[in-house]
């Protein structure tokens, strides 16, 4: 049986189209429909909920030391206020989930992870934890909503002094902020591309955060966003994907996430593996279709008839206005500008292999 | 949702327009588009091409999946909507407009509700 997040009650009201995702009763979109939500945050301003969400939080003298152990980046340095992307890897160099770690006070880290790997994530954290670590996975008791879009920072800044608006990419005021009379902290962060915060509540406070953020932000075209726009976005920005661009058995470095992956740290899970592992063998790399046709997930990539390789997410960007896919190739089968075929339910639509992202603010 | 009178309707959810006796415009229905969602893609057969009723005859892909169409009849494609080869949000804008094909020498059909049935079919599906 899915759950509900704390807004749900919401996306009804708003007109969401509900769908079950990752153990979650969310929208898939609104009446607005999935395109328009998606120019919305490239044009104006949208509001997702991402309640679903996975919070835990790592405290105690012996909670860097946790993270460092378990994830592949790097925290020593990591400032309070600052926010720090990280896949956490399995002992065979494959990755467990990615996420993001808060550094709040010297002492306590709250990292933010995908609500399909809730549990897998709590058992492998729990397992690997280090002495003077306390973990608690906060996950139920919260909120989260993400406001994204060039007119995010005119809506909040009618709504909080501008001085605790984070203003640098992955960075957050670390004391609550009152918003609509919601305690939050409140991030520069997101999943689309867009210029955009992510704001955490208590989860019995979401729903009057949500009305007043789409009240606030009604005369900046704001409208509430769903699932739907959410993957368009990231795919579209060419985030990746937990379970797409990477998984079990697809390596950090394979994913091109190398610059989250310190091979000079001491240790952390998965290191040994990736270094016996040596040059990747596989590469992430961006597609643009040429040919008529959508590019989707798990399609063969043929580079003058052979097979190097498959498309791990693919769909059509509706601000690019074309179809666009990220592969996973043989490493060195493909240069920028090469025309590959991807076998789309047995037609071969042609592609070329360009930069990544395909978006960038 | 918007299901006109005059039409027929495949349990499918594609719409019949008889434009003769054996030749007629074949569609996506109001609720078709709607659960679809926004359209990006039309994949069409060619003039000449045979359909048959009940089997796949084009496919449409929203910004999040591809569904097959069905045929409601057996026939022969006598033209094809291009317009929609280019702009497949017509289809969202105007269902019953943006027909798909043209079918000519209709020899068979499926069972096709008229519009009162459609809709109950549609809220019993929603």
């Amino acid at each position: 049986m899915e759950k509900k997040t704390p807004l749900y009650d919401q996306h009804v009201a708003c007109g969401g189209k509900i769908v079950p995702f990752a153990g979650y009763l969310l929208p898939v979109e609104y009446g607005t429909g999935v395109i328009a939500e998606h120019m919305a945050v490239r044009e104006a301003c949208g509001l997702f909920d991402v309640s679903h969400m996975g919070e835990v939080l790592f405290q105690g003298p012996g909670a860097l030391k946790s993270l460092n152990h378990l994830l592949s980046n790097d925290y020593t340095n990591l400032a309070i206020g600052r926010v720090r992307y990280s896949p956490m890897c399995n002992a065979q160099g494959g990755v467990v989930d990615d996420l993001i770690v808060y550094r709040c006070t010297e002492d306590s880290y709250f990292v933010v992870v995908n609500a399909a790997n809730r549990e897998k994530d709590v058992a492998h954290m729990k397992a690997n934890l280090l002495p003077d670590t306390k973990f608690t996975d906060i996950s139920d008791q919260v909120a989260q909503l993400a406001l994204q879009g060039p007119k995010s920072k005119e809506i909040l800044a009618g709504l909080v002094p501008e001085a605790v608006i984070p203003q640098k990419y992955y960075s957050f005021h670390p004391e609550k902020v009152s918003v609509c009379g919601v305690e939050c902290i409140i991030s520069r962060t997101g999943y689309t591309g867009s210029w955009g915060y992510e704001l955490y509540c208590a989860a019995d406070q979401g729903p009057i955060l949500w009305k007043g953020l789409l009240e606030a932000g009604k005369d900046y075209g704001l409208i509430p966003c769903g699932l739907g726009a959410r993957d368009t976005l990231r795919l579209e920005a060419a985030m990746p994907l937990y379970g797409h661009e990477m998984n079990d058995e697809i390596s950090p470095l394979e994913a091109c996430l190398d610059f989250a992956v310190k091979l000079n740290k001491p240790e952390f899970i998965g290191k040994e593996a990736l270094v016996a592992a040596g040059a990747p063998k596989r590469t992430r790399v961006g597609l643009k279709a040429t040919g008529r046709g959508i590019l989707r997930e798990h399609q063969e990539v043929l580079k003058d008839g052979v097979s190097v390789g498959h498309t791990t997410s693919g769909t059509f960007c509706p601000y690019l206005k074309g179809a666009y896919a990220m592969a996973l190739v043989d490493a060195g089968s493909l240069a920028l500008g090469d025309t590959v075929e991807v076998l789309v339910r047995n037609r071969k639509v042609t592609a070329e292999v360009v930069p990544l992202p395909f978006y960038k603010l | 949702m918007n299901t006109p009178k005059e039409l027929k309707y495949a349990r499918s959810h594609e719409w019949v327009r008889m434009t003769g006796p054996d030749t007629a415009e074949i569609g996506l229905t109001d609720f078709a588009q709607d659960q679809l969602g926004d359209l990006v893609f039309v994949e069409l057969p060619e003039v000449g091409d045979a359909v048959t009723a009940g089997e796949s005859f084009a496919n449409v892909e929203s910004v999040k999946a591809v569904s097959d169409v069905y045929s409601p009849v057996t026939g022969v494609v006598v033209e094809v909507n291009e317009e929609l080869l280019d702009n497949a949000a017509l289809i969202n804008e105007d269902p019953y407009g943006a027909w798909l094909i043209r079918v000519g020498e209709i020899t068979g059909q499926e069972e096709l509700l008229d519009a009162d049935d459609y809709d109950t079919v549609c809220q019993e599906e929603a």
